[in-house]
C-alpha cells in the first residue's frame, strides 16, 4: 500500500481470513469437547469449525496464490517463503519426536506391571503383528517411487517441460492416494484394535498422524496441479511447488522411521499376521 | 462530517500510499497485518490476562492468609458448583491452574514476544514489516482463542466440580482418569491453540531477524533484544510441537481408550512428565530471555555505554537456549529417576548457571564506569537484576538431585521460580514498557508514578516471596489450600505482601491514563545518546509504515556498539 517505497518486503492490505482462522479452531476445538462429552450440538459445533477452517484454507491459500501471480513475490519474499517452511517443517519433525519417543519408551522398557503387556514389547496383548514385509514394505515403494516423480515434475517444471511436469504430478499424486488407499485397508484388516495397550496406542496414533500428512501433503499436490493446469509456475518461480515438494519429501521420510522403528523393530520377534 | 471524510479521502488519494493512512477502526484492530497494531494488541491483550491472573492470586493468597478454608466453599456456590467440601478444594486446584496457565501462556510470553517482540524486532533491526504480516494476525487470535478456550474450561464440570484443576502441568493420571469432565478438554484445546499461534509466531520472528536486517546490519551488529527474541522463537519452534504430541495423547487417552499414560494398559504417567518437561524446560527460558534482552538494551541505554561483551552476551543466549533443551529432568527428581540420570540431570543444569553468570556480570561491567541515569526503566532493570540473582542462586540449590528430594514441590520451590519470573520476568516486563511506552504511544509517563510503582512492587513481592523460602525449607507443602498451624506466620505476612504489590499496580495504571490524558509530547529519543538503536531514529509513534527506505548501518555506526562512533574531543 505504501508509494515511496524503496524495499522489496511484502507489506499486506488488512485481512479477515486470520481472524475467521482463529474464530473457526476454537469452534473446531470446541465442537470436538461436545462430541467426545456428547453434548447438545455437537456435530453442528464441529461442522461449522470444519467447515470454517476449510473455507480459511481456500481463502487463505487462493489470496497468496492471485498475490504470487500478481508479482508481489519478489526475490526476497519468495525467500521468506523457504524460511518459513523449512521451520514449519522443522516443527513437524518435533511433534514426531514426540510420538517416537513414546513409541521407543513402550518398546525398550515394557510394562511389567501391566497384564496386557506382560513386560514384552509387542506386548501379551498383542497376538500377531502386522508383516513388515508385506503390505508396509510396498507402501514404502510407493512412497520411496513418489519422491522420484515428484522429482521428475520439478525436473520437468525447471526445464519448461509443462507435459512432463503434469504427468510426475498426476503419477504422484496416484501414489500418495493409493497409500492412502493401502493404509486404510491395512487398519481394516489389522490383527489388533485401536488402543487397549501401548503397542496399538503409539502404533494408531503415530501412523495416523503420518497418514493424515500424507492427505494434506496430497492436497497440496493437487493444489499444484490445479495450478499447474491454469498456467502457473514458471521456470524460475514455483516455490507452491516447491514447497509441496519438500512436504511430501518429509512425510516420506517419517515414513522411513515408521517403517523401520514401529514396523520392522518394533514388532521383531512377534508372530506376523 | 462528510466534508471532512471527503477531503481525508482526497488527501489520501493524494499521497495515495502515504505512510500514515490508517484502515478504519474494525480493518485496524480485527484484520491488522501491522506488526505495531499488533504488537499493541498483544499487551493489551496480556494486561487484561494479567488482571485475571493476578487476582486469581489474589484469591489464593486471601485464602492462606491463615490456616483453614477461608472462603473456597463460596467460590465454589458462586462457580455454580455446589458447597460441599469437596468441590471448595477442587476450586483450588482451579485457581492454582488457572493462575499458572494464564501467567505463563497469556500474559508472560504475549507480552514479551508479541508484544514488545512485534512492536521492536522490526524496528530494531530497521524492516518495514514483519516477514509474514498475515500469519503475525493469526498468531494472535489463536491466543485469543486458546484464552476464550481455557475461559470456557470454568463454566463446565472438571473433576470434583466446575474448572480445569490439573495444575499447569496437566500431569496425568490426574488430568485423564483423575479429572473426566469435560473442563480438561477445553484447558488442553487451549494449549494446542496458543501452542499452534506461538509456533506461527515463531516461524515469523526467525525469517523476520534472518532475512529482513537492513543493510549492513549482520548478525553481529543486531541488538540483543534482537538476539533474546532470535533465540527464544527456535525454542517456541523445537519444543512447542513436543507438547503439542503430549496433550494430544492425553486427549486420546482421555477419550479415545488409548493407554499412554495409563498403567493398567502398560503405560507411564512419567512418560507424560518427560515429555511435558521436555518443553517446559525450554519454555521457562522462553519467558525469560526476551527479558534479558530488554535488560540489555535498558542497562545500556541508562549508564550511556555499549553493552560490556556484546558478543558473550549474544553467545549465552545460544548457549542457554541450548542446554536448556538437555536439563528437563531436573523437574522430575523426586519420580524415581535412577542416580547416574540425577547426576547427569544435576551436573548438566548447573552448567546453565555459566552462561547465566556471564548475563549478570555483563550487566553489572556495563554500569561500572558508566554515567548512570536511574530512570523507571532502569531502575526496573537493577532490580530485576538483584532479584533473577536471588532466584539463579536458589535455582542452584534445586539443581542438585539431593537437595531437590528434600524441598520438592515445597513453597521453596514455589519462591524459587516466582523469584525468577514474578521478578526476572516481571520486572523486565515493566522495565520494557517503560522504556518503549513513549516510542508506542508519542507520550511521556511520569517518572514519579512509575517509581511509585516500583517501590511498590518491589517490597510487595519481596514480602509475598521470601518468607517462601523460610515456608519450603520447613516443609510446606505447594498446592494446598490449608496448612499446619506452624505455618501461619509466614503465610500472614506473605498475603500483606500481595496487598502491598496489588496496591502499587494502581500507580502503574494511573500512570498509563496520566500519560494519554496529561503526558508530555515524547521526543524522538527521550533517553539521550545512550540509546542508539534504530527505533529511536524514527518519530514517536512511528509512522504506520516505517522504514520505507531501509536504513543503512554504517560501519562506524554499529548498532550497538555507539563507543565506536566518532567522540567528541
Amino acid at each position: 500500500m505504501a508509494g515511496n517505497v524503496n524495499h522489496e518486503y511484502h507489506i499486506l492490505e488488512p485481512d479477515i481470513w486470520p481472524f475467521v482462522a482463529s474464530v473457526s479452531a476454537l469452534t473446531f476445538t470446541s465442537g470436538m469437547v461436545l462430541y467426545m462429552h456428547e453434548m447438545a450440538s455437537a456435530h453442528l459445533v464441529l461442522g461449522l469449525g470444519i467447515a470454517g477452517l476449510i473455507a480459511t484454507f481456500f481463502g487463505w491459500f487462493a489470496k497468496i496464490v492471485k498475490e504470487a501471480e500478481r508479482g508481489d513475490h519478489t526475490p526476497i519474499v519468495q525467500l521468506h517463503m523457504r524460511y518459513g517452511m523449512i521451520l514449519f517443517i522443522a516443527s513437524e519433525v518435533m511433534f514426531f519426536v514426540g510420538w517416537f519417543w513414546s513409541w521407543f519408551d513402550f518398546a525398550l522398557f515394557p510394562s511389567e506391571l501391566s497384564d496386557v503387556v506382560g513386560g514384552t514389547f509387542p506386548p501379551a496383548a498383542i497376538e500377531y503383528v502386522i508383516d513388515p514385509f508385506s503390505l508396509p514394505l510396498l507402501n514404502t515403494l510407493i512412497l520411496l517411487c513418489s519422491g522420484t516423480t515428484v522429482t521428475w515434475a520439478h525436473h520437468s517444471l525447471i526445464h519448461g517441460d509443462r507435459e512432463g511436469l503434469k504427468k510426475g504430478l498426476w503419477l504422484t499424486i496416484l501414489l500418495g492416494a493409493v497409500f492412502t488407499a493401502i493404509q486404510a485397508y491395512e487398519y481394516a484388516a489389522a490383527p489388533f484394535a485401536f488402543g487397549g495397550n501401548t503397542y496399538s496406542s503409539a502404533f494408531y496414533m503415530a501412523t495416523g498422524f503420518h497418514g493424515f500428512h500424507v492427505l494434506v501433503g496430497t492436497i497440496f499436490l493437487i493444489v499444484c496441479l490445479v495450478r499447474t493446469y491454469k498456467g502457473h509456475f514458471t521456470p524460475r518461480q514455483h516455490f507452491g511447488f516447491e514447497a509441496a515438494a519438500w512436504y511430501w519429501h518429509f512425510v516420506d521420510v517419517v515414513w522411513l522411521f515408521l517403517f523401520i522403528v514401529v514396523y520392522i523393530w518394533g514388532g521383531w520377534g512377534a508372530a506376523v499376521h | 462530517m462528510a466534508t471532512t471524510a471527503d477531503s481525508f479521502q482526497a488527501h489520501t488519494e493524494d499521497h495515495a500510499h502515504d505512510a500514515d493512512h490508517k484502515p478504519g477502526f474494525f480493518a485496524r484492530w480485527f484484520m491488522s497485518t501491522n506488526h505495531k497494531d499488533i504488537g499493541t494488541l498483544y499487551l493489551i491483550f496480556a494486561i487484561i490476562a494479567g488482571i485475571v491472573g493476578g487476582a486469581i492470586s489474589g484469591i489464593m493468597r486471601m485464602e492462606l492468609a491463615e490456616p483453614g478454608i477461608q472462603h473456597l466453599q463460596w467460590w465454589a456456590q458462586f462457580m455454580g458448583g455446589s458447597a460441599d467440601f469437596d468441590t471448595a478444594l477442587h476450586m483450588w486446584n482451579v485457581f492454582i491452574t488457572a493462575h499458572g496457565l494464564i501467567m505463563v501462556f497469556f500474559m508472560v510470553m504475549p507480552a514479551m514476544i508479541g508484544g514488545f517482540g512485534n512492536w521492536f524486532v522490526p524496528l530494531m533491526i530497521g524492516a518495514p514489516d514483519m516477514a509474514f504480516p498475515r500469519m503475525n494476525n493469526v498468531s494472535f487470535w489463536l491466543t485469543v482463542a486458546g484464552f476464550v478456550s481455557l475461559l470456557f474450561s470454568l463454566f463446565v464440570p472438571g473433576g470434583t466440580g466446575p474448572g480445569a484443576g490439573t495444575g499447569w502441568t496437566v500431569y496425568a493420571p490426574l488430568s485423564t482418569t483423575g479429572s473426566t469432565g469435560p473442563a480438561v478438554d477445553f484447558a488442553i484445546f487451549s494449549l494446542h491453540l496458543a501452542g499452534a499461534g506461538s509456533i506461527l509466531g515463531a516461524t515469523n520472528f526467525i525469517t523476520t531477524i534472518f532475512n529482513m536486517r537492513a543493510p549492513g546490519m549482520t548478525l553481529h551488529k543486531m541488538p540483543l533484544f534482537v538476539w533474546s527474541v532470535l533465540v527464544t522463537a527456535f525454542l517456541l519452534l523445537l519444543a512447542l510441537p513436543v507438547l503439542a504430541a503430549a496433550i494430544t495423547m492425553l486427549i486420546t487417552d482421555r477419550n479415545f481408550g488409548t493407554t499412554f499414560f495409563d498403567p493398567a494398559g502398560g503405560g507411564d504417567p512419567i512418560l507424560y512428565q518427560h515429555l511435558f518437561w521436555f518443553f517446559g524446560h525450554p519454555e521457562v527460558y522462553i519467558m525469560i530471555l526476551p527479558g534479558f534482552g530488554m535488560i540489555s538494551q535498558i542497562v545500556s541505554t541508562f549508564s550511556r555505554k555499549p553493552v560490556f561483551g556484546y558478543l558473550g552476551m549474544a553467545y549465552a543466549m545460544v548457549a542457554i537456549g541450548v542446554v536448556g533443551f538437555v536439563v528437563w529432568a531436573h523437574h522430575m527428581y523426586t519420580v524415581g529417576l535412577d542416580v547416574n540420570t540425577k547426576m547427569y540431570f544435576t551436573a548438566a543444569t548447573m552448567v546453565i548457571a555459566v552462561p547465566t553468570g556471564v548475563k549478570i556480570f555483563s550487566w553489572i561491567a556495563t554500569m561500572w564506569g558508566g554515567s548512570i541515569e536511574f530512570k523507571s526503566p532502569m531502575v526496573w532493570s537493577i532490580g530485576m537484576i538483584f532479584l533473577f540473582t536471588v532466584g539463579g542462586v536458589t535455582g542452584v540449590y534445586l539443581a542438585n538431585g539431593g537437595v531437590d528430594d528434600v524441598v520438592h514441590d515445597t513453597y521453596f520451590v514455589v519462591a524459587h521460580f516466582h523469584y525468577v519470573l514474578s521478578m526476572g520476568a516481571v520486572f523486565s516486563m515493566f522495565a520494557g514498557f517503560y522504556y518503549w511506552f513513549p516510542k508506542m504511544s508519542g507520550r511521556m509517563h511520569s517518572e514519579l508514578l512509575s517509581h511509585l510503582h516500583f517501590w511498590g512492587f518491589f517490597i510487595g513481592v519481596n514480602v509475598i516471596f521470601f518468607p517462601q523460602h523460610f515456608l519450603g525449607l520447613q516443609g510446606m507443602p505447594r498446592r494446598y489450600p490449608d496448612y499446619a498451624d506452624a505455618y501461619a506466620y509466614w503465610n500472614e505476612i506473605s498475603s500483606f505482601g500481595y496487598m502491598l504489590m496489588a496496591a502499587s499496580m494502581i500507580f502503574f495504571f494511573v500512570n498509563i491514563v496520566y500519560a494519554f490524558v496529561a503526558g508530555k509530547k515524547a521526543a524522538d529519543n527521550p533517553w539521550g545518546e545512550g540509546a542508539t538503536t534504530l527505533e529511536w531514529t524514527l518519530s514517536s509513534p512511528p509512522p504506520f509504515h516505517q522504514f520505507e527506505t531501509l536504513p543503512v548501518i554504517e560501519d562506524h555506526h554499529t548498532a550497538h556498539d555507539h563507543m565506536s562512533k566518532p567522540q567528541p574531543a
